[in-house]
């Protein structure tokens, strides 16, 4: 038997493995398409209703399943927020929300449909995990460790190529540290790592060695991981497709208070392109801007 | 007390429980009468235990009086749970959708024995779980409640499980005629047709209030059984504090076959104490002891209750 290749292979290997897992959906069927007919009837498509998955995930929780659950991430966490948080958050139900065409990927759709807050307000539910793998590979990596924890968690979906040969495997609350040098610290999440690898390497080519982690998990999150990148850098940087409030710049932010550092930061979660990010971090050193 | 329901003669009229059982037989009435006399017994201990709850810092006494009748009946007649079975997988479920009527809910529970009744006497103190809202921590209780429109969709799930797993047992969600504005209950309403859970029952405490005024008044919703019937649900309508209206009501559900049960319940806000009954600005209430002492003696059948406490119109 291979390994999974995609996420419904993962899934279905799962599904197949462990029956309490449950697979809910509201209308969206582009990630799960052959779900449906391997898995019934523990597959279950609520149409557009939402609020009523979130709580119906909530009641099969409560009878020992495991639902995995998906919708648009901006329909998902900000429909059913007050779902998530008082019948999933309060209880501490095992739910396991996947939030498709997060952050900027759904730009073309354009505001409505942009999960530019999902980070934020999931993070704010007490011991909901925030997990973001940064392609596939991770997702798939990732999904048997997700469903096995007791905890609720959210999932910011992602079919993205890898953009660099990992170098650990995927753990709940533990980054990855891709490079390790003293200068300018780029934390990012997501997709965008290919990204910031590519700043990493225009920046390296021009002389600025980049310390590069991979955060993966926002909720729990690598404290040390932070430190580490902080402690010794001329620059820190955050990357993230979405609002800068409440996302990473504010958890680098939140661990430098708890531990009495104060970095020099910059926040980037608008011009997002590799050679745009480069060029933006030169700025600063050369002081032609002002770090955050 | 906590039998498997027993069928009753469709015949048997709602309402007062006089006359004879046409199809039952003498004995079989004589025996109705008497659990019905049980029941009500039990209602009276139950409205008296709310009204010692809105002392101190107070309770939604309006809802819990007039839902006490109906939560009576269904962990006496209809649910097959005790407090032996609230972790089997096999129990039937009753969520308290509209969690402000909790009073009545933890009263029942405490005079059927699923916890202690000296731990009301903790009523909202650290010292205990019991405040304004359910809280699942108290045994009988199922899940928190209070924010309204959500335990529709989850007796969806614990449905949609038990029918998963083959099991028999069924799920009724108390709902209250104001908590049906909330658009997640409809949406639950399409979905629960759609899946065809005949093993779901929502129970509409109807007693047409509201915060602040009547129902109606506010949000026309009237009238209710058609609107569930055009969700594709089942639907009667029963008087919520006629026991033998309530046999009746619950001991033919899931007809039609392959859809949920709506019950409407028609109550009276504030019922059994007339110096609250159907009076919007008592539906939350602070009493001072001798008030207290005063409705529980109007409950019995004394004259009314002397109030002077403020009148409250809190959300």
């Amino acid at each position: 038997v291979s390994a999974p290749a995609t996420y419904e292979q993962a899934l279905l290997a799962l599904a197949t493995q462990r029956d309490d897992v449950v697979v809910l959906t509201a209308d969206n069927r582009a990630h799960v398409p052959r779900v449906p007919e391997f898995l019934s009837p523990r597959f279950i498509d609520f149409g557009i209703c939402t609020q009523t998955m979130v709580g119906a995930a909530a009641g099969l929780a409560l009878r020992g399943r495991t639902p995995v659950v998906h919708a648009v991430a901006t329909s998902l966490t900000l429909r059913a927020f007050e779902l998530i948080r008082t019948d999933i958050g309060i209880p501490q139900l095992p739910l396991k929300l996947v939030g498709f065409v997060p952050g900027l990927l759904s730009e073309v759709d354009r505001p409505t449909h942009q999960a530019i807050d999902d980070v934020a307000v999931m993070r704010a539910i007490p011991g909901m995990q925030v997990l973001c793998p940064a392609d596939l590979g991770e997702l798939v990596k990732a999904l048997p460790q997700v469903v096995a924890s007791p905890a609720p968690a959210y999932v910011r979906y992602t079919d993205a190529p890898a953009a660099v040969e990992h170098n650990a495997p995927f753990v709940i609350g533990k980054a990855e540290v891709l490079s390790q040098e003293e200068g300018v610290s780029i934390l990012t999440y997501g997709p965008l790592l290919r990204e910031a690898e590519q700043a990493r390497q225009v920046l390296v080519a021009r002389g600025v060695p980049v310390h590069l982690v991979n955060m993966r998990s926002l909720e729990p999150v690598d404290e040390q991981a932070i430190l580490d990148a902080v402690g010794p850098a001329e620059l820190v940087v955050t990357l993230e497709d979405r609002f800068g409030r409440g996302g990473l710049h504010t958890i680098v932010a939140e661990t430098c208070l708890t531990h009495r550092f104060a970095p020099r930061v910059l926040g980037l979660h608008e011009e997002l392109s590799g050679a745009r990010v480069a060029e933006r971090i030169l700025n600063v050193l050369c002081d032609r801007e002002a770090g955050a | 007390v906590n039998a498997v329901p027993v069928a009753l003669p469709d015949s048997e009229p709602a309402g007062p429980l006089t006359g004879p059982s046409p199809a039952g037989g003498a004995a079989r009435a004589r025996g109705d009468d008497r659990r019905r006399r049980d029941l009500a017994a039990l209602a009276l201990r139950v409205r008296e235990r709310c009204l010692r709850l809105t002392a101190g810092d107070g309770s939604f006494i309006g809802a819990s009086l007039s839902c006490t009748d109906l939560l009576v009946h269904l962990y006496s007649r209809v649910l097959n749970v005790h407090p032996d079975t609230v972790d089997d997988p096999d129990r039937d479920y009753l969520l308290l959708s509209k969690g402000h009527d909790v009073p009545a809910l933890y009263a029942t529970l405490a005079e059927l024995g699923f916890f202690p009744a000296p731990l009301l006497a903790h009523h909202l103190r650290t010292t205990g779980s019991t405040d304004w809202r359910p809280s699942r921590s108290v045994p009988g209780v199922e899940l928190h409640s209070g924010s309204l429109g959500h335990l529709l969709a989850v007796g969806i799930g614990i449905a949609l499980d038990i029918r998963m797993r083959g099991g028999r047992n069924r799920v009724f969600v108390v709902l209250d005629d104001g908590g049906l504005d909330e658009g997640s209950v409809w949406e639950s309403c399409l979905v629960a047709a759609a899946q065809h859970l005949d093993n779901l029952v929502a129970v509409v405490a109807s007693n047409g209030l509201r915060a602040t005024c009547r129902t109606e008044e506010l949000l026309p919703l009237e009238p209710l059984p058609a609107r569930f019937e055009a969700f594709g649900w089942a639907c009667r309508t029963v008087d919520g504090h006629s026991f033998a209206g309530l046999d009746e009501a619950f001991a033919a559900l899931a007809e039609p076959p392959d859809r949920p049960t709506a019950v409407v319940a028609r109550t009276a806000w504030g019922k059994g104490v007339p110096s609250l009954e159907d009076l919007a600005d008592r539906r939350f209430a602070r009493f001072t002891d001798l008030e207290v002492e005063a409705l529980v003696r109007e409950l019995h059948g004394d004259g009314p209750a002397p109030l002077v406490s403020e009148r409250k119109v809190v959300q």
